[in-house]
Order: structure tokens, then C-alpha cells, then sequence
């Protein structure tokens, strides 16, 4: 099936890749001969796949993602497995076993996280479309860092078979490129039915993208534009928003009072998950290999210790606790009803409006180390984790600059409306362009 | 009522799908080599995801409905997390505070007579985890093995009140739940390790303490019985019992306390994200029972006449039942009654004793050789030695010989005052003579001639009225003719020859 080869050797500077696949074979079909690097959390057979972590140094996996084997059967070339924050924890790719991934557009600066390879492979000129995946924002995230155009699709309408879990409920595996046209055609490939995740629906994405959004009616919440936004961001936002009012779109303001929770529910949410899917790694089946001249729990906790970074540790410590006999109702159970909030009011705001429109990140790309307290860290996803708690798509597309480092705009849209989302990106990048 | 033994049990059974709960392995692992029947789910890659199996759900439905729960209108799966080297996850898919069905009942045999119900609290679906083989000795050499054959397996956990009060009612209890289980096509109790009970036991007002690893039926009233005797024994002394988790030593028939920090699990249940909660209970109403142990029980006694115990024996275990109503069908009139007793007391008997299963049976044979008992071709005791033979063949992996074969080889044939044999009778027919019926020629006559002559004691204490000589001599008397006379024939001749001697 695959009969030609791609020769791959990409000048790395930034460290986007983890592997790279030199002679990269593919086939026919729509992707035929693309290069397309995939996030290193997404299983490829019989290229290691390790989530940037030590604990998978090693691990190939015997099976494909679903995503995966659908990137073959299109033709496309999987050039490469790409660095990010391990496990996926993260918002700088600075958590990466394997050394950062610089921002191409300033090698001063973090390319965001986690997905933050995928972003540099594309914004470096390697490759032309990438997979990331997106729990709170980490495919949305490092596309406005870098410049580019990152989507994460309604949950449920890419299969999750074979992404190496994080946050279940949460993630989603979506498409990012240099523009709006190679993500759309990306999705087309990617969302297919597949029996082997029971969270997906079948919903194939057969769209092409229409530049008219003649009224369309953009809800603006003011949250997005409030405290802890970078007002330069929120500046060069509006001035895009503007853009697609002069395109035929009404705006109205509105308001997510839900997002004063969102934060709190996201990180309970996803730790919580979190410390129950990484619990598995253990040094048994995969990975470097446990002591086993030691007890077995000796040598476990030496493998896990050994193997983890600062970060999922905490992240584990984290749920591990929240979900202990005695707070699991006040953690846990209270986070799924900030979370259900958070539903009902994009919900409501949505028998208004068709999409809402906001910055992608309230700040532009940090300097490297610049973010060293984790909850400094954890308030910069604000803007992007609402969309997971809830469900719903978001794209990021890239709309100007502030100190010469791209800002991103997010729209967001209706549950399965992802064409929609797609459409509105597509009217704007291609009034800018 | 103080004093008052109360016992619950928890009990897994493996529901017989033909493939895994959360994948498409196959479930017929247990003549193939360890990690052979695996795939990434039940492997527990990372990455992988479970996909429900429709057919264990179903199952676990007939159960439901089969011990009269009611369906909840949604339920849900959880992970019970927990670290340990069987646990590929380092979580179990269960079901934790929505489970699938809750609040039914089953009617075993009280101690007191007639029927009692035992309320079953919930019922709920989980995975198996994998198996440990444990290598080299404790001194020396010692490791583990981990095969995940078992990992994914679909277990139906049936969590019953404290309803039993004793060890006794305990079996009963699980009896009557496995041949519900097999009756309803969802359970094949002879796989090994297709159950695990843990049972909750304390004397009214102590401790309750839970019991597990119990793996068989005759553990769970062997570990209940050691638990009533240890724990009634601390309290005539005057101590308490503890709240505590014990194992059962199925080998040494006791029960040994665990380490109190095997314990202190937190489990740290939530749902799991990868499967949609089941909203299943519309599929109630499509679910026909098959015929559950009561009423087959009634069945036999109305159409067989089987007595009350004979019947609850056959219907209690479902190979048994099929293999009574195949022995008896060619001709149920005539052998139905002499069926029921064969089975229900000597097959029984003699397959316990020598570990066998019901399987082992040829129906078609043993119809036989019940038509031989029934003719009067040989005797009951013959008749026992008979199917000795037969189990005996079957046990060494001898070719089997049908049971007429075998009353010829051993010549088993009764012999009697009247008929002696079908050989002698052969032979007078081909030749043309009449075959010499004379007293004189029987062996039994001849027998107690011998017998009378050998033991002038027992004779003499007949005569002076001591009724346990004359039994004495009957059973002389058996034994001389290798079983083959008729008893009540020994008896009637045997008298009539005391007689003689009398007058």
C-alpha cells in the first residue's frame, strides 16, 4: 500500500521532534506524499512513542492510533513524532523529558504547549500539517504562539483510539497547519467513525471552507477581554473581530459567569484522570524496566519516581488526593458541576449567537523559563480550557502581532459545528491575507 | 437474638462470553499458554480504549431478571484504582454507586425447612484482572509471573443481605446461585476459577468479619464453619471479635488474618471517561428465562414423581437434570422412579467419591443399565459394581464397555431359586432338555447348605431366638454368591432352611 518513500531531514533547530522518520514511506490517496509530523502522545506502530516522558523511553507501539492509520490510508508521509509537554502537562512544551522546543518566530520564547513540536514543525517550514491534541488548550495554544492554525474538534468527533490518555473527558486529537484550508482538509481525513472509542460519534467531516459569514452573529464575552488579558492581545483582537463585522458578521456582547470555575474544574478534572490513567506505568509491560530484585512496590515507586517529571508528579500528587475517600465530593463531584455550568452557559449564549469570537491566549508567547510558578502557569490556560469542559470546537488562527510575536484569535462554536468554526476562520484569514 | 451466626456473601462468577468484556479476545483460554489471548485493551496499552461488550451486559440481565432485581434506568462504570502487578491498568473497570441491577431475592432451602428468601442487594459487571504465577519457593529463587489471558474476562459480582444464618445455608445459597447461573446459559461452573466468594460473617452482636478467597463451594461452608467456631470460641472466652479482613487457607481449611495495611485500599473510584453510561433497562422486556431450577424442581415431581428431595438434588445442578431427563426418555413411565434413585443416591455417591462430574456418564449406558436392573438380569448390587466399572473405565481412560458386556465378562448375572440364568436356560433350549429346576441344583440352596455347615454357632443363637444371627447368616450367604442372588430370595430360602433344621 505505501509503495513510495519521502526522504525527511529536517534542519530541527528548534527541537520540535522527538523522531524523525528520514526515509518516510506513504501511499496514495487525498494527503498523498504531505508531510505530516504527529505529536508524540498519538500511537504510531513501530515508531517509539513516548509523550516526552523517560517512563515510555523506548516503548513502540505494536498498534496505529486510529488517527494514524487513517493519515496512511490518505498517503500522507508521517515524517516524524513530535516534542511536547510530557503527557501532555503543560503550556510551553517546557516540560518535555527531552529538552524544550523552541519558537521558531523567536528562539527566545516558548512555542506553547503542549503541543508545541507540532507547532514549530509547521511554523519552522518542516512539515505542512501536524496532529496535536487539545485537553485545555494545548493544540489552540501553541498555534497563536507560533502563528498558526490550530483546531480542537467537538469531543467525540476524532477517535481518541490509541492517544495515550491524559484527561479522557477533556482531549481531543485535532488538526494544525499554516492555514485554515490545510486544517479543514487535515479534519477531513482524521474524523472518521471508529468503533473502538465509545465517546465518538459518527460524524464524518466532508466540508469545504466558505469565506461567507454574511449574518453571522459573533458573541463577544466580555471574560475574554477582562482582568489577566494582555490588553495589546485584547487590542489586536477586537481590531480582528472588526474585520469580521466588516465581512457581514453582527457582534453582541455576552457573558460566561461559569468561567469564574472553569479554571478549578479543569485542573481537578484533568488531574484526577490524569492520576488514574498514568498509574499503568509501572516498569512491568513497557519502558525501562523495573528492579525486579526488588519488592515489587520498592520497585515500582523507584520506576515512577525516575521516570516522571516535577510536573506530572504534581499533577498526580494533585489527583490522586482530590479523588481520596473523604473529598472526592469536594473536589471531584463539585468540579463536574462547575463543569455542567460551564455547558449550560455556552448553551445559553449560544441560542443567541452562532460562534463566539476572543483571544486565544491572553498573553503573547513567554520567554523561556519566564513562567516558573505552576500557578502562574495554570491561569494562562483560561481562555482555552472553558472549550474542553464543555466540549465544544475552537480554532485558533492567527490575527497580527504584538512585540513582533503572533496573537491568536479563538472562535468558538456549537457541539458538531465545527465547520462553522472552520468557515469563520477561513472568511478572516482570507481577508487578511 | 444474641448469638445468632449472620453471613452475607459477595460472590464473581465468569459470565461465558465468548470474548472478552472491553475487547474482541477470546475468552477459551485455559488450555493455551500465558499471554496468548491479549490484545492492546486487555493488556492495558497505553492508548487503548474498552469497547462494552453487548453480549456480557445481556447476560448479567438474565441474571437480574432470574433473581428478581430491578434494572436501574441508568447505570454507570467506574475504576477502582489500585496498584498491583495482575493489574495492567493499575485500574479495574467496575461498577461502583450505579451499578447495573439492585434489590432482588433467591429462595434456597432454609435450615428450618421450606423455602427461604435471600435478598440479593446489587448485582454489578467488572473485568477480571490477570493472573499471578508464583515461582521458586519462599527460601529461594522467588519471583512472579504475570499472564493476562484472564485480564478482561467479564465477572458478574451478586452481593447478597446478611440473610443466612448459617454455614449450611451459606452453600445452599451458592448452589442454588450456580444452577441458576448454568440454567440461564450465562455461567460454566467446572471452568477453573470461574468463581470467588467473599462472605461477611459475625454472631449477633460482635464484629463482622469479611472472608476471602474462597474458590469453591464445599470452602465456602468449610471457611464459615472454621470462622463460626473461632470467633464463638474468642467470645466464650470472654474476647472480641475483630473487625477484620481474613484469608481463607483452602488447603488447611482455616482462615488466617490479613495485614491490617492491605486494608487501608482507597480505591479512589470515579466514572470511567472512556465508556458512555448504560442505559439498558429497556432491554428487560425482551429477556425470556428459560426454565430456572423451582420450576423444573416441580416439573419432575408432577411428571416424574420424584420425591421433594430427590428432585431438588437433580434439578439443583443442570447437567444433572438434563442427564436424568435423557436417561429416563426412552421409556419414562417405566424408568423414571428407578432413575431417580440411581442418580440421586448411587451415581451421585460414587462420582463424589471419585471426583468425577456428571460429564463422565454415557446417558445411553446408564439407561442400560438400569433396563438391566429393571428386567431383574442382575441385582442392585451387581448393579452398583456395574457402574463402578463403568466410572472406573472412564476415570483410566479405558475404552468403556457397555453394561451388558460387563455383567457377562464378571458374570453378574442373578442367580435365583427360579431362574438360574440365562445361560443354563440356553443351553437347555438349544438341546431340548429341561433344564433341572430342583432345589438342589440352585446355588443358592447349595450356598446356605455351605453356610449352615460352616457356622453351627449362628445357627444355634438363631435357634435360640437371637434375630442379628439370622442377618448374619444372609450376608454369609451373599458373599458365597458374589452378590448375584437376590436378597429377598436368600432370605425367603434361608428361612425356609432354618425351618427345616428347627422342626
Amino acid at each position: 500500500m505505501e509503495a513510495h518513500t519521502l526522504t525527511f531531514e529536517p534542519d530541527d533547530r528548534y527541537n520540535a521532534f522527538l523522531t524523525t522518520c528520514t526515509k518516510a514511506p506513504h501511499g496514495e490517496g487525498p494527503l498523498c506524499g504531505v508531510t505530516v509530523a504527529v505529536k508524540d502522545n498519538i500511537s504510531t506502530q513501530g515508531i517509539e512513542t513516548t509523550c516526552a516522558s523517560k517512563i515510555l523511553k523506548g516503548y513502540i507501539p505494536p498498534y496505529n492510533a486510529h488517527v494514524v492509520w487513517l493519515l496512511r490510508q490518505s498517503g500522507a508521509a508521517i515524517v516524524g513524532k513530535t516534542n511536547m509537554d510530557e503527557f501532555g502537562m503543560g503550556t510551553t512544551t517546557e516540560n518535555s523529558a527531552f529538552g524544550p522546543t523552541l519558537n521558531p518566530r523567536d528562539t527566545g520564547r516558548v512555542p506553547g504547549g503542549s503541543s508545541g513540536g507540532s507547532a514549530a514543525a509547521i511554523a519552522g517550514g518542516m512539515v505542512r500539517m501536524a496532529l496535536g491534541t487539545d485537553t485545555g488548550g494545548s493544540i489552540r495554544c501553541p498555534a497563536a504562539f507560533c502563528g498558526i492554525v490550530g483546531m480542537k474538534p467537538t469531543y467525540g468527533r476524532v477517535s481518541r483510539y490509541g492517544l495515550i490518555a491524559y484527561a479522557n473527558s477533556l482531549e481531543q486529537i485535532g488538526p494544525m497547519a499554516q492555514n485554515v484550508s490545510d486544517v479543514s482538509t487535515l479534519m477531513g481525513v482524521i474524523a472518521g467513525y471508529d468503533r473502538r472509542d465509545s465517546t465518538l460519534q459518527d460524524r464524518p467531516y466532508t466540508h469545504t471552507p466558505s469565506a461567507d459569514i454574511k449574518g453571522l452573529r459573533i458573541g463577544i464575552p466580555k471574560e475574554y477581554f477582562g482582568a489577566g488579558v494582555d490588553p495589546a492581545v485584547a487590542g489586536a483582537v477586537t481590531k480582528a473581530i472588526g474585520r469580521l463585522e466588516e465581512l457581514g458578521a453582527t457582534t453582541l456582547p455576552c457573558s460566561i459567569p461559569s468561567m469564574e470555575y472553569a479554571l478549578a474544574a479543569y485542573y481537578v478534572t484533568c488531574t484526577c484522570e490524569a492520576s488514574s490513567n498514568l498509574a499503568r506505568f509501572d516498569g512491568v509491560r513497557y519502558g525501562p524496566a523495573a528492579d525486579t530484585k526488588k519488592s515489587w512496590h520498592d520497585a515500582f515507586r523507584e520506576v515512577r519516581r525516575a521516570g516522571f517529571g516535577t510536573e506530572v508528579r504534581r499533577r498526580i500528587m494533585l489527583g490522586t488526593f482530590a479523588l481520596s475517600s473523604g473529598y472526592y465530593g469536594k473536589y471531584y463531584a463539585k468540579a463536574q458541576i462547575a463543569r455542567e455550568n460551564v455547558k449550560k452557559d455556552f448553551a445559553r449564549i449560544f441560542s443567541d449567537v452562532d460562534v463566539l469570537a476572543g483571544p486565544t491566549m491572553p498573553t503573547i508567547a513567554f520567554k523561556l523559563g519566564e513562567k516558573s510558578d505552576p500557578l502562574a502557569m495554570y491561569l494562562t490556560d483560561i481562555l482555552t480550557v472553558p472549550v474542553n469542559l464543555a466540549g465544544i470546537p475552537a480554532i485558533s488562527v492567527p490575527c497580527g502581532k504584538v512585540e513582533g510575536m503572533p496573537v491568536g484569535l479563538q472562535i468558538m462554536g456549537r457541539p458538531w459545528e465545527d465547520e462553522r468554526v472552520i468557515d469563520v476562520a477561513y472568511a478572516y484569514e482570507q481577508a487578511v491575507s | 437474638m444474641d448469638g445468632q451466626v449472620i453471613v452475607g456473601l459477595e460472590v464473581h462468577c465468569q459470565l461465558d462470553t465468548k470474548s472478552k468484556l472491553f475487547c474482541g479476545c477470546s475468552t477459551d483460554y485455559r488450555s493455551d499458554g500465558p499471554n496468548t489471548h491479549v490484545c492492546p485493551v486487555c493488556l492495558g496499552l497505553p492508548g487503548s480504549m474498552p469497547v462494552l461488550n453487548r453480549r456480557s451486559i445481556e447476560y448479567a440481565m438474565r441474571v437480574a431478571k432470574a433473581l428478581n432485581c430491578s434494572v436501574l434506568e441508568e447505570s454507570e462504570f467506574s475504576r477502582k484504582n489500585y496498584f498491583y502487578p495482575d493489574l495492567d491498568k493499575a485500574y479495574q473497570i467496575t461498577q461502583y454507586d450505579k451499578p447495573l441491577a439492585e434489590g432482588g431475592y433467591l429462595e434456597i432451602e432454609g435450615d428450618e425447612g421450606g423455602e427461604k428468601r435471600i435478598r440479593i442487594t446489587r448485582i454489578h459487571v467488572e473485568e477480571d484482572p490477570g493472573r499471578l504465577v508464583h515461582m521458586g519457593t519462599a527460601e529461594r529463587g522467588r519471583y512472579s509471573l504475570v499472564d493476562y489471558n484472564r485480564a478482561g474476562i467479564p465477572l458478574i459480582e451478586i452481593v447478597s443481605e446478611p440473610d443466612m444464618r448459617s454455614p449450611k445455608e451459606a452453600r445452599k445459597f451458592l448452589n442454588k446461585l450456580r444452577a441458576t447461573l448454568e440454567y440461564l446459559s450465562v455461567f460454566d461452573s467446572e471452568k477453573e476459577g470461574s468463581l470467588r466468594v467473599d462472605a461477611n460473617i459475625s454472631i449477633r452482636g460482635s464484629e463482622r468479619v469479611e472472608v476471602k478467597n474462597i474458590t469453591s463451594y464445599k470452602g465456602v461452608e468449610k471457611a464459615l464453619t472454621f470462622e463460626v467456631t473461632r470467633q464463638k470460641n474468642l467470645l466464650r472466652r470472654g474476647q472480641k471479635v475483630e473487625r477484620e479482613t481474613r484469608h481463607f487457607l483452602e488447603a488447611r481449611g482455616i482462615t488466617q488474618s490479613s495485614r491490617s495495611k492491605e486494608q487501608e485500599h482507597d480505591y479512589r473510584y470515579f466514572p470511567e471517561p472512556d465508556l458512555r453510561p448504560l442505559h439498558v433497562h429497556s432491554w428487560l422486556q425482551d429477556i425470556e428465562l428459560p426454565e430456572l431450577p423451582d420450576a423444573r424442581r416441580e416439573r419432575f415431581i408432577t411428571q416424574y414423581g420424584c420425591s421433594l428431595n430427590h428432585a431438588r438434588t437433580l434439578t439443583g445442578d443442570l447437567r444433572l437434570a438434563n442427564f436424568y431427563e435423557t436417561v429416563v426418555s426412552p421409556d419414562p413411565v417405566t424408568l423414571a422412579t428407578l432413575a431417580d434413585t440411581w442418580i440421586s443416591d448411587t451415581l451421585i455417591g460414587e462420582l463424589n467419591y471419585r471426583n468425577m462430574n456428571i460429564d463422565a456418564v454415557d446417558p445411553a449406558a446408564f439407561t442400560g443399565l438400569l433396563g438391566l436392573l429393571r428386567m431383574g438380569v442382575i441385582t442392585d448390587k451387581s448393579g452398583t459394581e456395574v457402574l463402578r466399572v463403568m466410572l472406573d473405565q472412564h476415570k483410566n481412560h479405558q475404552p468403556c464397555e457397555k453394561p451388558a458386556v460387563i455383567v457377562e465378562r464378571l458374570n453378574l448375572r442373578k442367580v435365583s431359586a427360579t431362574n438360574i440364568g440365562d445361560t443354563a436356560a440356553d443351553i437347555s433350549a438349544k438341546s431340548g432338555v429341561e433344564p433341572d429346576l430342583s432345589i438342589q441344583s440352585n446355588p443358592i440352596v447349595t450356598a446356605i447348605t455351605e453356610v449352615l455347615t460352616e457356622h453351627p454357632g449362628a445357627v444355634d443363637d438363631f435357634m435360640k431366638g437371637k434375630k442379628g444371627a439370622f442377618n448374619f447368616l444372609v450376608g454369609q450367604v451373599m458373599k458365597k454368591t458374589r452378590g448375584c442372588a437376590d436378597p429377598g430370595e436368600v432370605n425367603r430360602l434361608l428361612a425356609e432352611e432354618l425351618n427345616k433344621e428347627g422342626a
